[in-house]
């Protein structure tokens, strides 16, 4: 299952969906990463997430450390109550920036 | 054990697209025994945990491993049993680390305590392999 990329006000916008479990987790990692290695600041869209396990979350905390090192932006928009409630168990919900919806996304610039 | 009393009994192979089935099964015996939505969310994430340490840890993402499950009421909680066939685990390394270390991976034993009333390793079963436990109370 590939999750789409959309480009929107200078951001490459990843559109996780589903149920993002180990089984779909390694195909978040890869689309998320390459999104990020094009030089690109990028958000991951949670909206349609019915469930994430740690393998998920995994996923987003490596593009937060990619990008961090790599100076480059980094956030989540439009988490799913089911995909917040488990950031919040991680704590990660103060770690990682989040937007409530893409309509509020500031110009990405590139 | 009263027939009653034992919600589910089934065997998965250690593949992580079996992981949806679980849950499944799980929502299921967690509202047939009366938990209410966020108790349900609760056990089905915790026990999707627990089954991938054992799919990446124990079988070391081997997709031909076994893994049981028993759900089972007793009084006053909802007990989920994982039982596998993989090497023992040392108990003493199995610990929550700390979240303030922002780092992909290490968060299924944190977020299984958060989840859950109990959970342990029992005793090594005959056979060899592990038995984790885990309990959600139902009642205050």
């Amino acid at each position: 299952m590939a999750f789409p990329v959309e480009e929107k006000h200078g951001f490459l916008v990843v559109l996780l969906h589903g149920d993002v479990d180990l089984s779909k987790s390694p195909a978040a990692r890869k689309v998320i990463l390459n999104c990020l290695k094009k030089r690109r600041h990028v958000m991951v869209d949670l909206a349609a997430v019915d469930y994430i396990d740690s393998s998920g979350v995994a996923s987003l905390v490596e593009g937060f450390q990619y990008a961090r090192s790599n100076d480059l932006e980094f956030a989540l928009v439009g988490v799913s109550e089911a995909a917040m409630n488990v950031l919040r168990l991680a704590r990660l919900d103060q770690v990682f920036r989040i937007h409530a919806s893409l309509d509020e996304l500031p110009d990405g610039g590139d | 054990m009263a027939c009653d009393d034992e919600l589910v009994f089934l065997t998965i192979c250690s593949r992580p697209s079996r992981l949806k089935l679980l849950r499944c099964v799980i929502r299921d015996a967690a509202d047939m025994a009366g938990l209410d939505a966020q108790a349900s969310d609760a056990v089905v994430l915790a026990v999707n945990e627990a089954c991938m340490n054992i799919i990446q840890h124990g079988y070391a993402m081997d997709a031909d491993g076994r893994i049981e499950l028993r759900v089972r009421r007793e009084p006053g909680a909802l007990v989920f049993e994982l039982r596998d066939y993989a090497k023992r685990v040392d108990v003493d390394k199995v610990c929550s680390r700390d979240l303030d270390d922002v780092r992909p991976g290490g968060l299924g034993v944190h977020l299984i305590g958060c989840l859950m009333d109990e959970s342990r390793f029992l005793e090594t079963p005959p056979g060899g392999g592990n038995l984790f436990q885990m309990k959600k109370f139902t009642r205050a």
